[in-house]
């Protein structure tokens, strides 16, 4: 009986799992077509760093270092200087004249944000970080301050889901926000950075 | 013969050996986004229309590559086992009747779509296909690895096993005909009837079919009977010292004994270029001009595509089976299941029931 019992157990067993496999054939596939579909992430998602400014268009950062201390990758080199009435780049009393984070070493915690007093640091959603050249790894201060390219020179980079809808791009810490907001009306026209008054 | 008849013959041979080389760049793009759509995913859809154009990219990767033979291999058998088996592949076409029609096309009368009409074409068919298991044993060995070794053994101890069922699969039908031309059988099923059915040979022995197709899995070294080769076990067993345009021949060769197994199948159990319902298919016409020729060659192609699938689909859903139970299923179940269905079908026919 043994061979007879096996032959049905093997028929049916092997049915099953063609069936199986052609349900597969066709269902929908869950391939992500990615340099024109790229995968949404989540709001939270911890990318590529920003480096924020004021509504008034100066930057949030002072030059505190404190990002560099508490970055354990130890991948962000920061240079202060002085702010002056003829040069004035950030709303405190110092900016930092070198931002530079190396993308090669950072391992995106999130401590900088964490540590800096002015949220003028956040982690973005970019995530297409990939180069050819080491050097190239290195963002420096303008490319940080520099929205995120909308598109990239691998196609179409469509981010998904952004920050930018909650406010966190123009927040200020609240004991701020209407001294600025007076400031940058009272300003309006003559911006020191040259820059449009940014949403 | 005259040079007529030669020029001709040359043109069959030129025309279907060249398409069937397309037909199996093709292939190589089919079967891996088939696979794919079998496994939610969507294969290789680059490089041109729907990835089209992905067997000339690997094609020119191939040949841009080194002719490269590791030293230790025995360098005369190394380059003659891939051209060996390639040659023996592509052989078998030229007795597989993908049409049988005469085609009459502009007032010139030429002959079937077929390279040769041998009255023992079964026979070299078969003998095509067993020399061809030779490239692949004769390509292990000579790699001097035990790598490839051990698939060149497995190849050649799955050959013997599978090859007696094969044909002993396809005996019931040889029977039935009671000749080894492709031809006939492929029309043969119109000298047997149920009532005033003349149904294919599939339905004469489906025994003999389901037999087949498994026994076809392994002559053509597919999964889940790719022991020879065996990736995950034995790295890439037979061709494992393989590289550039010499493995490109051996998967040249895996891909057309594949189709050569279906062209067979089709000729054997499907009724070859017949489709159901349409008895006379000259009496199709379009602008004067009868489709019979086309009507054959499209029904044969799409059979064949029937049977490609269904590998493609085996493949995708089957494990490979352990060895010894590779062996013991081909020689306790399969041998004696033919054998079987052999006497049955001798005693029908011994006995004239449903001729005519």
């Amino acid at each position: 009986m043994r061979p007879i019992t096996g032959v049905f157990r093997g028929t049916k067993n092997t049915s099953v799992g063609m069936a199986t496999t052609l349900r597969a054939f066709f269902g929908k596939n869950i391939t992500e077509q990615y340099p024109e579909v790229k995968h949404p992430v989540m709001p939270r998602f911890r990318g590529r760093h920003k480096l924020h400014r004021h509504a008034n268009g100066l930057e949030k950062c002072v030059g505190c270092s404190l990002c560099a201390a508490a970055c354990p990758a130890d991948c962000i080199r920061v240079v202060a200087d002085e702010n002056t009435d003829d040069n004035r780049v950030s709303a405190g009393e110092r900016y930092a004249t070198v931002y530079e984070i190396n993308m090669s070493r950072c391992i995106f915690c999130g401590y900088c944000e964490m540590a800096c007093p002015f949220d003028a640091i956040t982690l973005g959603n970019d995530w297409e970080l990939a180069d050819l050249n080491r050097d190239q790894m290195i963002y420096t201060k303008s490319m940080l301050l520099a929205d995120p390219p909308t598109s990239d020179r691998y196609g179409m980079n469509r981010r998904a889901v952004t920050l930018d809808g909650d406010g966190l791009d123009s927040a200020l810490p609240v004991w701020l926000e209407e001294t600025v907001a007076r400031e940058s009306g009272e300003r309006s026209g003559t911006d020191p950075t040259g820059r449009k008054g940014k949403s | 013969m005259t040079i007529w008849g030669i020029i001709q013959l040359f043109l069959k041979a030129f025309l279907i050996g060249n398409l069937i080389m397309v037909v199996f760049a093709m292939m190589t793009w089919i079967e891996r986004r088939l696979l794919s759509f079998f496994q939610y995913r969507l294969g290789p859809n680059r490089v041109g229309p729907f990835g089209l154009l992905q067997p000339i990219a690997d094609l020119l990767k191939l040949i841009r590559k080194e002719n490269f033979a590791p030293r230790q291999v025995s360098q005369v058998l190394h380059l003659a086992a891939p051209i060996f088996t390639l040659f023996c592949a592509l052989a078998v076409f030229a007795v597989i009747p993908f049409g049988q029609e005469d085609w009459n096309l502009f007032g010139w009368h030429t002959p079937p779509f077929m390279a040769a009409d041998l009255n023992v074409a079964v026979l070299f068919a078969l003998a095509m296909n067993g020399l061809g298991g030779y490239g692949v044993i004769v390509g292990g060995w000579a790699s001097n690895s035990k790598y490839a070794l051990l698939g060149a053994l497995r190849a050649c101890a799955q050959l013997i096993s599978y090859e007696i069922t094969l044909t002993l699969a396809m005996l019931p039908v040889l029977m039935m005909t009671s000749s080894l031309s492709m031809t006939d059988i492929a029309s043969g099923h119109l000298g047997w009837s149920m009532g005033s059915w003349h149904p294919w040979f599939i339905v004469w022995a489906p025994l003999g079919f389901g037999l087949f197709l498994l026994a076809a899995l392994a002559e053509a070294n597919r999964a889940p009977f790719d022991h020879a080769e065996a990736e995950q076990e034995l790295v890439g067993g037979f061709h494992t010292e393989y590289g550039g345009l010499r493995y490109a021949a051996f998967a040249n060769a895996e891909y057309l004994h594949l189709l050569a197994i279906s062209g067979i199948g089709v000729t054997f159990f499907l009724g070859g270029t017949s489709v159901p319902g349409l008895d006379d298919p000259a009496g199709v016409m379009l602008g004067g001009l009868s489709m019979a020729p086309l009507i054959a060659l499209g029904s044969f192609l799409v059979k064949m595509a029937f049977f490609i699938f269904l590998f493609i689909w085996i493949r995708a859903t089957l494990p490979r089976l352990r060895y010894d139970r590779l062996m013991r299923f081909g020689w306790k179940a399969m041998l004696p299941l033919a054998t079987l269905q052999v006497l049955v079908t001798a005693t029908i026919v011994s006995q004239g029931w449903g001729k005519g």
